[in-house]
């Protein structure tokens, strides 16, 4: 186990990797990341040179739904550059360790690689009875403080370790926490999502990898270049909610011409995601263009935030340019009542292009909105 | 004289499981399995809407993603009166069989094969010679010489980097690997291939459900809409995309899947065809509706329970009957109210949460008072096994010839007798053979679909009884369904429209729990008994009896059901 790292693209070519599909990575990365052209430049260079990152990955209170998105990155070469590039030393559901073999794994790299590794976190931790989590005998309180004491920054995957997720509902049995509210004095990079989504989980890593640094953050800790917009502002049937053309039960006309989902509960309007520009699963579909309403599963105390199928009491028009942070931090439900009248100018014409109608009787065409 | 020995994190897995054995003279004499982690989802989802509840439960578990919230929509439908539209009901077929698929190659590949294969060996193979195997078990392309030479070549420098991730620290060399370099090769190659692979079947969730893990579902039906002349629905193209992801799954678990656990399997059969049976006692839900979910005579899977391994006669289940199912706390951390010798039938489910363990950090778990998270639920009293071997089983015990004909077939093709379907290998191979038995129904399931629409039936959805003002003041249901890992089942009560209780049975539960009242080894404990251990220090064996189950850790503690306690009562140091 003699510490001599290699760098990205010497292992990628080792592993026989062309040039010409790293070089189609990085590319992929940087438009994922959202940078310009020239950034690619930077991602490529990063990856040649820099060692295998040592990555600590720890289960606490989750469901592995994290592991399981991960390990669906899409783009060709993420599962082979994200899951052989960083050295993931220490992952149960992945690993062929059990036991004191498993532990002493993460322990060689906190002892070897000493404030250079990230720690990586799926699920919350329990604070009632830190007993509600143990693994070999120690809870996940002891097992968290000890592994961040030395590690270079922290990975909040999905909802339970950024927020608390379905096991914070209330009335949070176990006293369940995210990490950011265990731990202090490390950066801690909130992935949110239940779960996130893979090709976000693959971002995330490979922008640390590439710019040594964490990605910008916004106030609740998620990185921007994921979720600075909400779902409602980007998704793809935004043009029949400014209609006024909402699906009003389950497979009803409406549903099936793929109207906004706005009165059966979706909670775009205050989700930021990017569920409709990346989409899931390579880009296939997202919930609501399955025909189901958001439910905002990446916002802090979504559970709470029901009934899922009862839809927000208004919906501000606040510009697309809007983010979470200017418009208050933990937007919820709520606090979106009386925010402001429903500001959407509905636009009369496109609801009649989109439903096919004559261009008599505007009068009553007034779009019964919210 | 008796080493204790503990396992603790088993990975691998969902979740967090302890194994504690006990070995003399290099035998298991016994064991202990505890979960080590609640999180108390039902008393989450008290108070809250019923429609929600798939979302609450589906967040059980995200390893077999979609069977929680399936069975919750089916549990709510029974309570309510709900009858899903067949097209749902072909659609809930088709994610569950995609689920089944997926899981089951992850399972194999991911999370066992490191029992059986062993890498560091593979790199002193000859590609050669691992390609003329691969090219004599199978049809599969991705067998020349030159493509085992590269992966062996990925590897010597993964080896030699030093750094070895996932790998590290593995029992490489230990004397319980059997493979010859050349196979262990091969399977290393459908390791890579089978983690490639697995992200593309789950895309049929993320069509109708609209992610994956974690897909969206809706009681009275799905949330997808069809309309083959709109963008915005399922279409021709959605269609084409499903048809095509069945169609090379069944590719690849004809022609990596099933030739490479044959192949392993015929190394492994003389020893571990006979260790690891445990329990006696095989249980069925049974699933996948072909005549509406109600119905339980149509499921392609058939419900029952097998006694004492007797295939000649299978026990009716009833969910609803008190006297059936039932659940213990005397060896978990819970308090019943009239004493911890109770059973309770989950819809008087009623658990209290009171850890009485050690404080971490410890060493050992005391294992002659309650020692595990885990209930242990027992039907008429009997400790089951449940999962695939059990779904197997009740289907050859039920003279289902698609049961009997792989089943038949794959004894013969390794010259073994029945009863080695009682044991750790048994239960991996019948994972397998359970894993084609989907591909076909899974196909024609999908031909279903096709057919509905194509006689002009679209729906998807039955909105009679979506407003809650239609249903009656108090209702309760039950849902019954085969999760990948097993008998799974859901209890609901309503009242007021509201969820007043809400209990799940779950695989793991049957499979995991500590002992019974009486004493009783459920499955993990039952099947570890005699089991040879080479070295102590580094218990494969354990693992590969552990891993044949396919531990789910999260779904098998999920309870937490707050009664007239609160918690902070319960805190004990």
């Amino acid at each position: 186990m003699e510490n001599k790292k290699p760098s990205f693209y010497e292992e990628a070519k080792r592993d026989g990797i062309s040039r010409k599909d790293f070089l189609k990575f990085c590319a992929t990365m940087a438009a994922m990341l959202g940078l310009e052209s020239s950034g690619i430049g930077q991602i490529v260079k990063a990856l040649d040179t820099k060692p295998r990152l040592p990555v600590i990955w720890f289960h606490f209170q989750e469901c592995t739904c994290c592991s399981e998105s991960f390990i669906r990155a899409s783009h060709p070469i993420v599962a082979s550059i994200v899951l052989d590039k960083i050295s993931l030393d220490y992952q149960e559901t992945l690993m062929a360790a059990s036991g004191v073999q498993a532990e002493e794994a993460y322990k060689i790299v906190m002892e070897k690689f000493p404030g250079e590794y990230i720690v990586m976190v799926e699920g919350s931790i329990p604070t009632e009875n830190e007993a509600y989590c143990c693994i070999g005998g120690r809870s996940a309180k002891q097992i968290l403080e000890e592994a961040v004491a030395n590690c270079k920054a922290v990975v909040a995957w999905g909802n339970c370790a950024s927020a608390g997720c379905v096991q914070a509902a209330s009335p949070n049995p176990t006293g369940a926490k995210p990490v950011s509210k265990v731990i202090s004095g490390k950066p801690v990079i909130n992935v949110q999502g239940c779960p996130p989504i893979a090709d976000v989980m693959a971002g995330v890593v490979v922008h640390l990898l590439t710019f040594d640094r964490i990605p910008q953050l916004d106030a609740l800790g998620r990185p921007k270049a994921f979720y600075s917009r909400r779902v409602h502002d980007t998704c793809y049937r935004r043009a029949n909610f400014d209609a006024g053309l909402f699906v009003e039960s389950f497979d009803d006309e409406g549903a099936k011409r793929g109207y906004c989902l706005y009165k059966m509960g979706c909670k775009g309007p205050v989700t930021y995601n990017s569920c409709g520009i990346i989409k899931w699963n390579d880009g296939i579909s997202y919930p609501i263009q399955s025909g189901h309403p958001c439910i905002g599963c990446a916002e802090a105390g979504f559970w709470d935030n029901g009934p899922f199928y009862q839809h927000l009491p208004s919906v501000a028009g606040f510009g697309v340019e809007t983010t979470a942070d200017k418009i208050g931090l933990g937007l919820g439900i709520a606090t979106v009542v009386g925010v402001a009248a429903h500001a959407v100018v509905t636009n009369i014409r496109k609801h009649r292009e989109i439903t096919n109608e004559p261009e008599t009787n505007s009068e009553t065409e007034t779009p019964k909105v919210l | 004289m008796a080493e204790r020995i503990v396992i603790d994190p088993i990975t691998r897995i969902e979740g967090h499981l302890r194994v504690e054995i006990e070995v003399n003279n290099g035998i298991i004499t016994d064991a202990y399995s505890s979960g080590t982690m609640v999180r108390g989802i039902e008393t989450i989802l008290k108070g809250r809407d019923p429609r929600d509840a798939w979302a609450f439960v589906g967040r059980v578990c995200g390893v077999c993603t979609s069977t929680h919230s399936l069975t919750s929509v089916r549990t709510v439908e029974n309570a309510l009166g709900i009858s899903a539209p067949p097209n749902a009901e072909l659609i809930r077929n088709l994610m569950a069989n995609a689920l089944y698929i997926q899981d089951h190659v992850v399972h194999f590949y991911v999370l066992h094969a490191l029992d059986w294969v062993d890498v560091v060996s593979a790199l002193k193979a000859d590609p050669k010679e691992a390609s003329t195997i691969a090219q004599s078990i199978s049809s599969w392309p991705k067998s020349s010489v030159g493509y085992f030479t590269d992966i062996q070549k990925k590897f010597k420098n993964f080896v030699e980097s030093g750094q070895l991730g996932i790998f590290a620290n593995g029992y490489w060399g230990h004397s319980a690997y059997k493979l010859p370099p050349a196979v262990n090769l091969i399977a290393v190659a459908h390791y890579l291939e089978a983690l490639e692979w697995q992200k593309e079947l789950v895309k049929v969730h993320t069509i109708f459900g609209g992610k994956n893990p974690h897909p969206n579902y809706v009681v009275g039906g799905v949330p997808c809409s069809i309309n083959i002349e709109e963008a915005n629905a399922v279409n021709a193209e959605r269609l084409a995309m499903v048809g095509k992801l069945f169609v090379d799954a069944k590719t690849f678990v004809d022609q990596v899947y099933i030739p490479d656990l044959l192949a392993i399997a015929s190394f492994y059969k003389s020893d571990w065809g006979a260790i690891g049976g445990g329990l006696t006692n095989y249980m069925s839900f049974g699933d996948f509706p072909t005549n509406g979910f109600n119905n339980p005579e149509s499921f392609k899977i058939p419900r029952g329970v097998i006694l004492n391994r007797d295939l000649s006669k299978i026990h009716e289940i009833k969910g609803d009957d008190p006297d059936q199912i039932k659940e213990f706390v005397n060896n978990s951390w819970y308090d019943y109210s009239k004493g911890d010798t109770t059973g309770l039938h989950p819809y008087d489910g009623e658990t209290k949460l009171n850890y009485s363990g050690p404080n971490p950090p410890y060493d050992h778990l005391d294992v002659s008072t309650k020692y595990s998270w885990v209930k242990t639920p027992r039907w008429k009293g009997h400790a089951m096994e449940v999962g695939p071997l059990s779904r197997m089983l009740v289907g050859y015990a039920a003279g289902r010839a698609e049961f009997k004909e792989v089943i038949e077939s794959t004894l013969k093709t390794l010259d073994v007798p029945v009863t080695a379907l009682f044991s750790t290998l048994g239960r991996t191979a019948a994972r397998g053979l359970e894993t084609k038995l989907t591909c076909d129904w899974a196909l024609e399931f999908f031909q279903q679909l096709l057919d509905n629409i194509k006689n002009g039936d679209t729906r998807t959805m039955n909105n009679d009884k979506w407003e809650p003002e239609s249903w009656p003041k108090t209702a309760r249901g039950f849902g019954m369904v085969e999760a990948p890992r097993g008998a799974l089942s859901h209890f609901i009560v309503i009242e007021d429209k509201k969820i007043a209780n809400y209990q799940l049975v779950v695989p793991t539960t049957w499979n995991a729990s500590p002992r019974d009242p009486e004493g009783k080894r459920s499955a993990y404990e039952e099947s570890l008994i005699g089991t040879p251990v080479a070295d102590p220090k580094i218990p494969i064996e354990v693992l590969r009896t552990i891993h044949s189950f396919d531990p789910c850790l999260a779904c098998a503690v999920h309870v937490y059901d707050e009664k007239g306690s609160h918690v902070h009562e319960l805190k004990t140091y």
